[in-house]
């Protein structure tokens, strides 16, 4: 047994690097004028100014949650830079003006921001620090009145819609982390699609953070109207830095009547290295609302990297036959924790709920699930059916599940599975015996064992994912 | 096309195997047959190089090649196939998918090319047919939720695909009712060849009639004890283990 159940640790993180640019940065520290100076650097309008003191000022009568299964040391929420942006000189007019820098590094990270050489059916936004640098296909998604641009744009392009969906669904006191995002939050991407329109790419972000001690809190709000579809995936990578990096992202999701929403995460943040220092502290508040009848709104996440995920995304499902989706793969390795898992709020009548999550812990990484079923009185015939498996390698690593369900409503079914194996020698030497080696044999074991949850990405993505994973597992069993 | 000679191995501090030599050529049939705790399976395993055993003494050579120092994997692609007595359950992975991907693996160690997943198809329909099996086996998770005869005729099948020189067969026919020995047996009757040698470990005689073995050694205390032809087996059977015991205490003295 102590050969081979212990040794893919420690495969050096291939996006590790550091971009060399100059940069605009706002000094340490969070008081008003570090908000008046974001919202000022973005020109924004006052109602949205006001908005943003007001979230910091609940913040600042609020405490840091503890009571997930996580440990780190705290965190200086004064010794953070909360805006950073490359250095430009004017307005972008295309995506050729890009500086090349930037260019460089999104071609590093294999997503090339020129739309000819782009995958086909792939739309993308790209988050570097606090700023968008491109969006690609935009005039494509115009034509039949898509949305897709960052943040700062839709507030000035469509403050209607920005102002009626922002905090609809994550609301500015909503919790420790959520309010702080609503205080500081520098850009994102913002989706609309239009009634009855399926849009006809996948949208992507990905989301980069470069600068030194800064934190990233990006928004993202996708609006789906009524029969409207799309599909939505964001990517995240950051260098590797000695220090912790602070993510406090926010993402609110709203699915009106008929409307499909499915929203896909491959999270591959810097997790620190062997020793646990360094690494992106992951403090992410993600929801979706299916506010009409018949929407239904899909979760997928593939969890690699941080050195610590703390992140719940959920689905209030409001209108009746509505449905919520969570299907969620999380790794931790060396010493990353993740405390991740999902809430479904059913409120509607007929409401559906499936969550499969998987958990895989190796080194000394610390996994648990923690999952939140609610069955209100009015939702009644509501069903839910949660999966929950967790595979351990080695035996310094632990899984822990938190399932919580809360039924005030009798017509409601609720089904719930769980359990946890070991990749165990005896798999990994039957896989050698028939002439695979063991970074094969883990990478099928894994593969095949995630397998429910990559079936729903998008096809490129499910790919991607795959090595992800067994490039996070390397020296884990050896 | 194997000679083990003197071979030691242990398990921890725990010595199993004590000084066993044997030698298979091409298309001869070798059944190893002794008591519970012999090292008949410690020999299995030890050949196809599980990590649990540490061979302290002695050499094998495959081909005239040094088998000891090959990984597991390596031994695989070499050609040497071990028949599981208790295979693994692989969740969420098709038969198919890993059959080509081990079929791939050994054809890469020939230099040869990857198969065209259609061609893979045609091959394995051919296949299937050695273990009586219909293609709707293929879309089901490896060994997952099989029943004990259903994962011996998944270990036969993989040995018709991959094709081994030389197959070792451990305790195939245990747990298996009278018509999946003879499914077994059978498969394994229509993969002789003259080319290719099998080594069957079995605890009972009932699945020599099925096979019929050119030789039979008997283990005892890690061993061989007893070697003979077809006629041992029945011989075995009908004075019991016993016989076998005090004949290793005389071998001792």
């Amino acid at each position: 047994m102590s050969s081979s159940v212990e040794s893919l640790v420690g495969k050096e993180y291939k996006y590790g690097f550091v971009t060399d640019i100059e940069s605009d940065i706002a000094p340490r520290g969070l008081n008003e004028d570090t908000i008046r100076l974001i919202s000022a650097k973005k020109v924004e309008p006052q109602w949205l100014l006001d908005w943003r003191l007001k979230a910091y000022r609940g913040w600042l009568k609020m405490s840091e949650p503890h009571w997930s299964n996580v440990k780190y040391d705290p965190i200086d929420y004064q010794s953070i830079r909360y805006y950073a942006a490359p250095k430009t000189t004017k307005p972008l007019g295309s995506l050729d003006e890009v500086d090349p820098k930037l260019r460089e590094t999104y071609e590093k990270l294999g997503i090339p921001l020129s739309e000819q050489k782009l995958l086909a059916g792939v739309a993308v936004d790209a988050i570097f620090d606090s700023v968008s640098v491109g969006t690609t296909y935009k005039a494509k998604l115009a034509e039949q009145g898509i949305i897709f641009c960052s943040f700062g744009e839709a507030v000035r392009e469509h403050p209607d819609l920005v102002q009626k969906y922002l905090g609809s669904v994550v609301p500015l006191s909503d919790n420790f982390f959520a309010a702080l995002n609503s205080a500081v939050f520098s850009d994102g991407s913002f989706v609309y699609v239009p009634k009855g329109v399926k849009c006809p790419l996948e949208l992507s972000t990905y989301f980069r953070i470069n600068a030194a001690g800064t934190g990233q809190f990006e928004r993202t709000l996708i609006i789906a109207d009524e029969g409207a579809s799309v599909s939505y995936l964001e990517g995240c990578t950051a260098p590797k830095r000695d220090e912790n990096q602070l993510h406090a992202a926010v993402v609110e999701l709203i699915a009106l009547e008929g409307a499909t929403i499915k929203y896909s995460t491959v999270q591959n943040w810097y997790a620190g290295d062997e020793r646990g220092v360094g690494g992106v502290f992951n403090f992410v508040t993600k929801r979706g609302k299916c506010v009409g009848a018949n929407s239904k709104i899909s979760w997928t996440q593939v969890e690699t990297g941080s050195a610590i995920t703390w992140k719940y995304p959920s689905v209030i499902l409001q209108g009746d036959n509505s449905v919520g989706e969570f299907y969620s793969v999380a790794v931790v390795n060396g010493k990353q924790q993740a405390d991740t898992g999902t809430k479904m709020i059913h409120l509607g009548k007929n409401t559906r709920s499936t969550i499969v999550s998987k958990g895989i812990s190796a080194g000394e990484g610390q996994n648990s699930y923690r999952g939140l079923v609610k069955i209100m009185p009015k939702a009644d015939r509501a069903r839910n059916y949660t999966q929950c498996d967790s595979m351990l390698v080695g035996n310094r690593c632990g899984a822990h599940t938190f399932p919580y369900i809360d039924v005030q409503n009798s017509t409601a079914a609720l089904e719930h599975e769980a359990s946890t194996s070991k990749i165990g020698e005896d798999q990994i030497f039957y896989l050698k015996q028939r002439g695979l080696n063991t970074e094969n044999a883990i990478s099928m074991i894994v593969n095949g064992f995630c397998k429910e949850v990559f079936k729903e990405l998008p096809m490129e993505f499910a790919v991607e994912a795959q090595k992800l994973l067994t490039v996070t597992l390397e020296g884990s069993v050896g | 096309m194997l000679e083990i000679k003197d071979l030691y191995a242990s398990a921890g501090t725990k010595e199993i195997l004590k000084g066993i030599s044997l030698k298979v050529n091409p298309g001869e049939i070798h059944a190893i047959m002794g008591p519970n705790g012999s090292g008949k399976s410690t020999l299995a395993q030890v050949l196809a190089g599980h990590p649990a055993f540490e061979v302290t003494r002695g050499q094998v050579l495959f081909e005239g090649q040094n088998l000891l120092d090959l990984q597991p994997e390596e031994r695989a692609q070499a050609g040497i196939f071990l028949a599981f007595q208790y295979p693994v359950e692989l969740p969420g992975i098709t038969n198919a998918y890993f059959l080509r991907a081990a079929y791939n693996e050994m054809r890469k160690a020939r230099g040869q090319e990857e198969v065209d997943p259609m061609d893979f198809l045609d091959l394995l329909e051919e296949k299937l047919k050695v273990v009586d099996w219909g293609p709707e086996i293929m879309q089901r998770p490896v060994n997952a939720g099989f029943s004990g005869g259903e994962k011996k005729r998944n270990e036969i099948l993989q040995l018709a695909v991959l094709e081994p020189k030389l197959a070792i067969l451990d305790e195939t026919d245990s747990g298996l009712d009278i018509d999946a020995l003879r499914t077994v047996a059978e498969g394994v009757n229509r993969l002789r060849h003259p080319d290719k040698a099998f080594i069957i470990i079995t605890h009972y005689q009932r699945l020599l009639n099925y096979i019929v073995p050119d030789y039979v050694h008997v283990l005892s205390s890690g061993r061989v004890v007893m070697s003979g032809g077809k006629d041992l087996a029945l011989e075995l059977e009908a004075k019991g283990y016993e016989w076998v015991d005090a004949q290793a205490e005389a071998l001792a003295r």
